[in-house]
């Protein structure tokens, strides 16, 4: 009956979506769970006391290894020693090159408090990012509530993202704007099936049912393809009696 | 304490034999503090606890002084850089779990396996498991304040729990038993911090205290019942070669923490040797401490002399 409870507890506790951001080469949580025997070498092999072994009541699988970025990030060291000290290979020696790890992603997550979102230049998670420009880069996009600025929105990059917590150790918040989260929560799945037409039209060298006819839009048949920008007293050609859009149309059913 | 009524054990009057039992009871081993003193008569004891106490003095230098000379915990570790060590039941768990351990691990288990095969593997819960002084310690306390009854399960509970922990690893793909193992626990938990597992810990010694007398190591723990597997060819065993002197005071029961395994060789039940070969005996040695005859030694398994 114990065994039996244990069990059933052992296999519920696993199937919560782990919250926590693993040592580098961690297996998948489930391999993890059956890996890891808690022994804390890989705790003790890193040099800058980031990982800790949970305790119970923190909400990881008791005695597993695990760090929170927001107070300790991983250096990303070149030498990967927690993963070298772990005899079981939870962790994984395959990985050698530090910045393929995949601890967790970090995701941008409050966009109303991120001084960037707000039009400011913070930038600060951008410039500590160990993977600059390619885990994080700064868009810039137009800001809509001056209408005459630029915002430069920080944007994770899932490709070279190591998920070391450097970003959210460092956002200059009160609580930080941008968080490391398990790969599980953090990202969602295109279905098998779907196609990017842009992209396959590129892999092709050219569109794979014809080149299509470009309909002209109204009203935009003097631009180039692309370009909607509206000057300043701009008035469309006025061959045809201009109608108002949307709701105001007229048109009825 | 009622020894001065005890004052011709080897044949204790009628009247009396009520009393000194209750004596033997709370006290068991007042008779062998006064025939051979409390140092000799506590022997074992101290020994045992100077062990487990050193072990864990090694793992925590580390933490507290900043001398690497263990490094990890009973469930895996490595001392001076070189030798590693690995539970081989974790390890069991970990590959019926469907993992393959790394050679370091494997061989660390090996390693483990080998010398408690050899050795006899309870010596693992007598030497090492800190659990151990947990549970003696509840073990001592209610003998002291008398506590009887309680409901104690089987003692073959833990071969079935060691078996459905197994299983368990299989089909939840986790090491299951370490969900809530008081050893690792413990162990753990005074080397890289509790958080709310002394809890667990609380709860073996109140089960023990007021449940089931010796029920967690004698009945429940999987993990002795592990290491009394790999105590089947045990080397060492302890002996009653001098069973003829005997005068059937009862203490070396009532401090066993296995008390079943005594009766085949003091009182040579379904054996003729006075070998103890029982794999649940943990060569603890505290029969030997507490009998005043000095009816038990620790020897090899070879030794079925009788003296
Ligand atoms: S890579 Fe370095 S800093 Fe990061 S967890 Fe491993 S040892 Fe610690
Ligand atoms: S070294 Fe490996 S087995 Fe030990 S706690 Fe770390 S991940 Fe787990
Ligand atoms: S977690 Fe943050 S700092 Fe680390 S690689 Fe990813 S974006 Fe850069
Ligand atoms: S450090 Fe924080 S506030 Fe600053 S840009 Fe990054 S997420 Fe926004
Ligand atoms: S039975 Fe279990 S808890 Fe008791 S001493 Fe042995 S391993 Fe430790």
């Amino acid at each position: 009956m114990l065994a039996l409870g244990v069990g059933l507890y052992g296999a519920e506790a696993s199937a919560r979506p782990a919250e926590a951001i693993r040592p580098p080469g961690a297996l998948p949580e489930q391999d993890f769970l059956a890996a890891c025997v808690r022994c804390g070498l890989c705790v003790r092999d890193c040099p800058f006391d980031t990982l800790k072994l949970s305790e119970l009541g923190d909400n990881v699988a008791t005695g597993t290894p695990f760090f929170e970025g927001r107070k300790v990030p991983c250096e990303m060291c070149d030498d990967i020693p927690c993963v070298k000290a772990c005899p079981t290979g939870a962790l994984d020696r395959e990985l050698t090159d530090i910045g393929k790890a995949r601890m967790g992603l970090a995701v941008l997550i409050d966009q109303e408090t991120c001084l960037n979102f707000l039009g400011l230049r913070c930038d600060v998670c951008y410039r500590v990012c160990p993977v600059i420009d390619k885990a994080i880069t700064l868009e810039l996009v137009h800001n809509p509530r001056s209408d005459r600025h630029a915002m430069l929105l920080p944007t994770v990059h899932s490709e070279h993202c190591t998920g070391c917590g450097k970003c959210e150790h460092s956002c200059v918040l009160p609580e930080a704007a941008i968080k490391v989260l398990p790969h599980k929560l953090a990202q969602g799945k295109s279905a098998e099936h779907y196609r990017k037409g842009w992209v396959e039209r590129e892999a092709a060298g050219g569109s794979l049912i014809g080149e299509q006819h470009q309909l002209p839009m109204r009203g935009l048949e003097d631009r180039k393809y692309g370009d909607t920008r509206v000057a300043p007293g701009y008035v469309p050609p006025s061959d045809a009696p201009v109608k108002p859009g949307g709701i105001d149309s007229g048109w009825k059913p | 304490m009622s020894a001065a009524s005890h004052t011709q054990p080897a044949v204790p009057p009628a009247p009396t034999e009520a009393s000194s039992r209750a004596s033997v009871m709370t006290r068991p081993g007042a008779e062998a503090v006064k025939v051979k003193g409390w140092l000799r008569a506590h022997k074992w004891l101290l020994l045992r606890r100077v062990v487990q106490l050193g072990i864990l003095v090694l793992f925590m230098l580390g933490p507290w002084f900043g001398l690497w000379i263990v490094k990890g915990n009973l469930s895996s570790s490595l001392t001076l850089g070189v030798l590693p060590l690995t539970d081989p039941y974790l390890l069991l768990q970990s590959v019926a779990a469907g993992q393959v351990p790394y050679k370091e691990a494997l061989l660390g288990g090996g390693i483990v396996a080998a010398f408690y095969l050899l050795f006899g593997g309870r010596l693992f819960c007598s030497w090492v498991c800190p659990v151990n002084m947990v549970t003696d310690a509840a073990a001592w306390l209610r003998r002291r304040l008398g506590i009887k009854g309680g409901k104690v399960p089987s003692e073959y509970t833990r071969y079935w729990l060691l078996g459905l922990t197994v299983l368990a690893s299989a089909l939840t793909g986790s090491i299951a038993w370490e969900w809530v193992n008081p050893v690792s626990m413990l162990h753990r938990g005074l080397i890289f911090g509790f958080g709310l597992s002394w809890g667990i810990v609380l709860g073996v010694f109140l089960y023990d205290l007021l449940i089931a007398s010796r029920g967690w190591c004698g009945h429940v723990c999987p993990m002795g019942a592990f290491y009394g597997v790999l105590n089947s060819a045990a080397l060492i065993r302890v002996t009653a070669d001098k069973r003829s002197g005997c005068d059937d005071c009862m203490d070396c029961f009532a401090v066993c923490p296995e008390p079943q395994v005594i009766r085949p060789a003091l009182k040579a039940v379904a054996q003729d040797h006075p070998l103890i070969l029982d794999k649940d005996c943990t060569s603890c040695g505290r029969c030997i401490d507490v009998c005043g005859k000095d009816v038990f030694r620790l020897t090899t398994r070879f030794d079925r002399s009788e003296s």
